[in-house]
């Protein structure tokens, strides 16, 4: 890993080196999120030395506790760590493309092919398989929080789901009353992860 | 006016999207699904898996892949900024704040309260996908006995198989072979 960490923008060709890292991390990165964060670093940290480490594992932690997509939060805040406004947008604009790219071309086979009954079967089939993985994802998170063993979140858990599954209340406002609550009552380390 | 819409709707999906991919669905869900009726329950599992299954964050393919099915390409194209709005408007600012303070201490609270809310969200939804995949329909049934034995069997096997940490490429590509093997059984005995 270099020491010395250099003026990232001063590089020659930094904007296209960062597009292009971006663009290719994001294009075959199956999953995303937290699997692009170890790319991103390797590329930025040891690769280019266009950042410290120390720099990345604080700026990752404000990208994961921020709203939206991992992913996303962490190229907009490492490209404005490296070259301010325009890092941010070549690096945004590097992160989304791909996803726009491959989704164009699914798009127009999935309207084609979803009148085809084979191809009902088959996405009848993948779409209980994907189901079984938000299960899933709200079993281990339900879970954690429970080992936990703390009350205020755990009220926090089932007055949502209720007001959200059985009263249909909107879900923008029961995150507002949420975020507010953990503002007034939730600051303490202990509810932290 | 429909580009405005989505580009204001998915906004508001990043702006209360905390916790990864996996949340901004609940919310992507309320938006085309029940507040719009852009798309059925049906369509909405068909954008989650597809999303699941191509490279790139969980979040932004289903909002571009929602923005496509709703409005083309140009649709695709305002979900996706809109989504992104408010990250970097918050990632600028929170960067900023960072490098001078060191410290964004009561956002810590806020988002401690926000993360048990996702989880009763991420909850919700898993349950309606859940009616949709043993029913097919979007809400559950008066007669229950309505129940589609494929969906009860790809249903479990895939649990099992993500509880033993399958990888998902492998998990959607088999309940996909599943799903028309059994599919075509049922068209021949029927």
């Amino acid at each position: 890993m270099p020491q010395q960490i250099t003026v990232a923008s001063s590089c020659p060709h930094f904007y296209r080196k960062l597009f292009q890292s971006t663009f290719l991390i994001s294009a075959f990165t199956v999953g995303g999120g937290f699997v692009i964060i170890p790319l991103l670093r390797a590329k930025y940290v040891e690769e280019y030395g266009w950042l410290t480490d120390k720099d990345t594992l604080n700026l990752v932690s404000i990208a994961q506790s921020m709203p939206g997509v991992v992913a996303v939060n962490a190229s907009i805040i490492l490209g404005y760590r490296m070259a301010g406004l325009r890092g941010t947008l070549t690096a945004l604009a590097a992160t989304i493309l791909p996803p726009l790219i491959t989704l164009s071309i699914i798009s127009c086979a999935y309207d084609w092919f979803a009148s085809n009954p084979y191809v009902r079967y088959a996405l009848k089939g993948m779409q209980c398989g994907a189901t079984a993985l938000i299960v899933n994802v709200a079993i281990d998170l339900l879970q954690k929080q429970l080992r936990k063993k703390l009350l205020f979140p755990l009220a926090i858990i089932a007055a949502t789901f209720t007001a959200n599954f059985i009263f249909g209340i909107n879900l923008m406002l029961l995150i507002l009353i949420d975020g507010i609550l953990g503002l007034l009552f939730l600051r303490g380390s202990q509810y932290g992860k | 006016m429909i580009y405005l819409m989505l580009f204001w709707e998915f906004a508001k999906v990043g702006l209360f999207c905390v916790g990864g991919g996996y949340a901004s669905m609940p919310l992507i869900q309320a938006a085309v699904v029940d507040t719009y009726h852009w798309m059925n329950l049906s369509e909405f599992v068909d954008i989650f898996t597809i999303s699941q299954m191509t490279p790139g964050p969980i979040g932004i393919n289903a909002a571009t892949f929602a923005g496509m099915k709703i409005a083309g390409i140009p649709g695709a194209v305002c979900a996706t900024i809109g989504f992104c709005t408010p990250s970097l408007i918050l990632g600028i600012l929170l960067a900023r704040l960072f490098f001078r303070y060191g410290d964004i201490g009561p956002i810590r609270g806020i988002l401690n309260g926000l993360r048990p809310a996702v989880v009763a969200l991420i909850a919700a939804a898993g349950i309606s996908f859940v009616v949709l995949a043993l029913w097919n329909v979007e809400t559950l049934p008066s007669d229950l006995r309505t129940i589609d034995p494929i969906g009860v069997i790809i249903l479990a096997a895939s649990l099992i198989a993500v509880r033993r940490k399958v990888s998902v490429i492998k998990l959607l590509a088999a309940s996909g072979v599943a799903g028309l093997l059994l599919g075509l059984a049922r068209q021949m005995t029927l």
